[in-house]
């Protein structure tokens, strides 16, 4: 079946996209919780996650600042773990980039994981597509995670706010955190990427301002990309 | 956490998440990024994430010198089940259930 309106492209996106309401639904509401928890309030809790919409910067901002780092390091580091949002506007870029600039203003703001991944392949395998064709699948895909996400959002912070407080919720961050890089480590030089900055983090842990987390992330990066050349000139 | 330090953490990641999603599509065009930066961009999350998370599994015993066995073995299995199944949730699932495991049973 070949998408022929913006319209029916629109509906294509919002079906294709429904699976991955129950990977961000459960985010959004991990996050609700545990913001909750950590001392935000309702209106706290939903500005951040209407104004960030990315899980992984979201929970790393949180935990750095009960940490209690500097602000600048919250930030610098947050933003680092969300960097990949920049491969991806560079990847959708030749398909929207000539789209009216308000629509491009919304399709980046809705720019996540999900509506990258399932925009991008459809864009590959129907070459055809016009660029109103392919903006109104990708806001298609958009409109249903987008909603999940505030909703599980919302009903995360209303649950956290009725735990009771002994219940031990700090190290749901560290798990979270773990099982959303283990499946990345898809290749060795990734691998030795993530075993850098393990090492690294455990002598640097005594450095001041947090800034050990800033070394071990650049030592793991720079280790990535040199195992990276290394293999390439190999083969 | 002040609500002041919060309230500029929520504005300065809402701005530039936005700008990191913009760079390309309303800015920079087709050009392309140059190799040794993007090999670079590669290898962020895998870099930072356990960076952040390692002293905190390393550390997290009361007197903060080495492990809290549950935590750690928690961490372990979080990772051997994500990286196996490439399943986040179940990941998470797993590490949650081994700590509230050894949490009832520890005392």
């Amino acid at each position: 079946m070949s998408t022929t309106t913006p319209k029916t492209a629109f509906w294509r996106g919002v079906r294709d996209s429904a699976p991955f309401t129950l990977v961000a639904g459960p985010f959004a509401l991990l996050f609700g919780v545990i913001a909750t928890e950590a001392g935000l309030n309702l209106f706290e809790v939903m500005t951040f996650s209407l104004a960030v919409i990315a899980g992984a910067a979201q929970f790393t901002a949180l935990q750095l600042m009960q940490e209690n780092a500097p602000t600048v390091v919250v930030i610098i580091s947050a933003l680092a773990v969300n960097l990949r949002v920049a491969m991806y506007s560079a990847a959708l870029t030749p398909y929207l980039g000539r789209a009216p600039m308000w629509q491009r203003v919304f399709a980046a703001y809705l720019l996540v994981d999900q509506s990258y991944a399932l925009s991008h392949q459809k864009f590959e395998a129907e070459p055809a597509m016009t660029v109103s064709e392919r903006m109104g699948y990708y806001m298609g895909t958009c409109i249903l995670v987008m909603s999940v996400w505030y909703g599980a959002s919302l009903a995360g912070a209303i649950i956290g706010s009725a735990l009771p407080p002994q219940i031990p919720i700090d190290f749901a961050l560290p798990i979270a955190f773990l099982a959303m890089v283990a499946p990345a480590l898809r290749t060795l030089p990734h691998v030795i990427a993530a075993f850098t900055a393990v090492v690294v983090s455990l002598f640097a842990a005594s450095v001041p301002w947090s800034l050990g987390l800033i070394i071990a992330g650049a030592a793991g990066m720079i280790a990535g990309a040199q195992a990276e050349l290394w293999m390439e000139r190999r083969t | 956490m002040s609500t002041l330090t919060l309230w500029i953490v929520i504005i300065s990641l809402g701005v530039g998440s936005f700008l990191l999603r913009f760079s390309f599509l309303g800015l920079v065009g087709d050009r392309p990024l140059p190799p040794w930066l993007l090999r670079h961009l590669r290898y962020t999350a895998v870099a930072i994430l356990p960076a952040m998370v390692t002293p905190l599994v390393a550390f997290s015993n009361e007197a903060g010198t080495g492990p809290e066995p549950g935590r750690l073995v928690a961490a372990l299995v979080a990772v051997a089940v994500g990286a196996k199944t490439k399943n986040v949730l179940a990941a998470i699932g797993s590490g949650a259930a081994v700590l509230t495991l050894y949490i009832l049973i520890m005392g």
